[in-house]
């Protein structure tokens, strides 16, 4: 099939039809919003609703319902947005119901900016509502992988009955490259037989719940979550490896920032250095596996991001502490060029021995 | 013979006394023992006198009053 | 003997935790009641606040979601956009429809959400401690408002019937109150109207309860139905605040 162009908000507005996703519930806000305005005429060809909200808090709660009623759902939105949604996330977390969140990350904190940025790692992957729990986390660099993701991301919720979250920016988002649609798929979307779509006489009663009011059945609720997590973590690592071989020094980077990084880990194997890369495509579950074996042979680990440094945590526990982890990041909607990578790369590589 | 029956499930009466205060024949009446949640249960006190309008049971909040009763004759 | 009244099928026979004179008990039944007489126990879809009656999703014999604080319109919305053909309704308290879920009540009604608002009134937070609520009277006493509601401080009490009522999305409108057995009946009749609306497709319903909450009120469950009816009905009077065009056949 051929390719054609498409932007990378609207990459995730098609392939989440693709995927199956019949609703949509969503809040204006900057830059995502190429997504909503291309659901708003998406949906309603394929028999599907789109829905403008009157806030991102009850987005996400008309998320929990139409997930509850057993449907293929979806919302998205940026920072402050998702800040506002994470009532509703943590409350699905809890009910353990399926659905894709997109989080278009601006520069932040509160208002910030409108400008790329990658701030919103913690928030994603440490939690970001009250509660203990996990949203499974994927982060394309490309709007191909958008579109191959996004029927990851429902497939995922579906398996686990958990929320997923995409995590892009601006220039994801914006961007326009070519993409494989490849054939419409008939989509099968897998029984619910727990949703609550109006009980049978004589059949179960489902109940859409996050409360458990006597601790020891919330410790039980939490326990099983936690299994859950625990088996998620082991299953579901993805990453990219780039000229990992051999390396002595890697460069770990998410997202945009992975597109920047591989440019100056090529750039460094010109001048001689034997550098890769490691992406992380689910940031959570973090990558673990792919550390164990690199964090033998490399010498060090650089950690690029949009913002002050928060996937270097992750990285430092995968690489525990075997191995000195730098890091150099851009913030508040700047990005950072390949060059200065390079430069990073140059003052780091065998322990600063390279100038 | 009565006309209607009323019956209290008097385990699951709290006390309140809404359905006392609603019967037009006053026959609802407080019980002197406690039940197993600590309150003085409603009972009827003159069945033969209770026509089976069900009020009482109108007001009750907990479920705790049936109420059945002749069916009227026609004609 | 036949027997005329007994717990409707549709609500379980597990004991309500409710305090005594609490009128909750009362207006789930009616719900109950009429989801039996409409037959649709098995299309019925519930939405249980936070609040004293977040366990009405026990008592309610059907399948039943529970919504974060005020949500529930919001919840009631993604569910009939997916089941259409479903009776979905919501029951809420004055702090979550007229305080933290205002947004969401008010937006569901101005769409015209093909749902039902159960809105218990009481005038107080009940669960957390007898807190003023929006719907407080000037004067009353509760534990934040120790030397009664100012209005200068606090602002008057919402009326939210009243307030929906100019959205051209509401469809049926009612205020109700569960006070003595006429007002009870009245109350099921406006309920099964907000049903029979709904399921018209003729847009958003909302019955609002006055109901009476004893324990935070500090009066016995008798003085509490006078307090409703010699304060609160005549501040919030009783009646229908919007109705459809045209009638809804049952």
């Amino acid at each position: 099939m051929a390719k054609i162009l498409m932007k990378g908000n609207e990459a995730i507005g098609e392939g989440a039809v693709r995927a199956g996703c019949r609703y949509f519930f969503g809040y204006p806000i900057t830059p995502q919003s190429e997504l909503p305005h291309y659901l708003a005429k998406r949906m309603p060809e394929v028999g599907g609703t789109y829905l403008q909200s009157e806030s991102e808090t009850a987005a996400a709660n008309m998320v929990f319902g139409a997930a509850g009623a057993g449907a293929r759902v979806m919302t998205s939105s940026s920072g402050p947005g998702i800040s506002l949604m994470q009532e509703g996330i943590s409350y699905i977390a809890g009910a353990e119901l399926p659905c894709v969140i997109v989080n278009m990350i601006r520069g932040g904190p509160g208002l910030g900016n409108i400008a790329p940025a990658q701030s919103d790692y913690f928030q994603a992957v440490k939690g970001g509502g009250h509660g203990d729990y996990r949203l499974i986390c994927l982060a394309p660099a490309s709007v191909q992988e958008i579109i191959d993701l996004m029927q990851d991301a429902f497939d995922l919720a579906d398996k686990y009955r958990n929320p997923v979250m995409l995590l892009a920016d601006g220039v994801l988002g914006q961007m326009m490259e070519p993409v494989e649609l490849g054939e419409e798929k008939e989509i099968t979307v897998p029984d619910r037989p727990w949703a609550a779509t109006g009980r049978k006489k004589g059949g179960p009663k489902r109940l859409i719940n996050s409360l458990y009011i006597v601790p020891e059945e919330c410790e039980k609720h939490n326990l099983k979550l936690g299994e859950k997590y625990a088996i998620i973590a082991r299953e579901e690592q993805r990453w990219e490896e780039y000229r990992l071989d051999d390396a002595k020094m890697v460069v770990v980077a998410f997202g945009t920032c992975a597109r920047i990084c591989k440019a100056a880990v090529d750039s460094a194997r010109a001048e001689g250095m034997a550098v890769g890369l490691i992406r992380p495509i689910t940031v959570w579950p973090f990558p673990n596996d792919v550390f164990a074996g690199v964090k033998e042979t490399a010498n060090n680990f650089l950690v690029v991001e949009m913002n002050m440094g928060q996937m270097i945590e992750d990285v430092r526990l995968a690489v525990s502490d075997a191995r000195p982890v730098h890091f150099y990041g851009r913030v508040g909607g700047m990005l950072p060029v390949a060059r200065d990578v390079l430069n990073e790369i140059r003052k780091l590589y065998d322990g600063g021995a390279a100038k | 013979m009565a006309r209607a029956q009323v019956t209290f499930r008097e385990d699951r009466c709290k006390g309140c006394k809404l359905c006392a205060s609603v019967c037009p024949k006053q026959i609802i009446k407080m019980s002197d023992h406690i039940n197993v949640m600590g309150f003085h249960p409603a009972m009827i006190e003159d069945q033969e006198k209770c026509t089976g309008c069900a009020l009482c049971a109108v007001m009750c909040p907990d479920l705790v009053i049936e109420v059945a009763r002749e069916e009227k004759k026609v004609g | 003997m036949k027997t005329v009244f007994t717990r409707p099928e549709s609500l379980t026979d597990m004991p309500m935790h409710y305090c005594p004179g609490c009128t909750h008990g009362i207006v789930h039944r009616l719900v109950a009641e009429i989801i039996d007489e409409m037959d649709v126990y098995e299309r019925a879809l519930g939405v249980a606040p936070v609040g004293c009656s977040v366990f009405i999703y026990n008592y309610m014999d059907i399948d039943m979601y529970q919504a974060a604080h005020g949500r529930a319109p919001a919840v009631a919305t993604g569910i009939k956009r997916v089941l259409p053909d479903r009776l979905v309704f919501t029951y809420q308290g004055d702090g979550d429809a007229a305080a933290i879920g205002t947004g969401e009540l008010v937006h569901a009604a101005a769409r015209g959400e093909k749902i039902t608002v159960i809105f218990i009134n009481n005038a107080v937070y009940a669960m957390t401690g007898g807190q003023m609520a929006p719907t407080t009277l000037l004067g009353q006493k509760t534990t934040t408002t120790p030397f009664g509601r100012d209005a200068a401080a606090n602002g008057m009490p919402v009326k939210v019937c009243e307030m929906l009522a100019p959205l051209d999305g509401s469809a049926y409108l009612a205020r109700v109150a569960v006070n003595n057995p006429k007002n009870v009946l009245a109350a099921k009749k406006a309920i099964r109207k907000a049903f029979d609306v709904q399921m018209s497709g003729a847009g958003f319903t909302m019955v609002e309860v006055l109901s009476a909450c004893p324990t935070n009120w500090g009066l016995s469950p008798l003085e509490a139905l006078k307090w409703l009816e010699e304060k609160m009905i005549p501040y919030y009077p009783l009646g229908e605040y919007k109705t459809p065009a045209t009638e809804v056949q049952p």
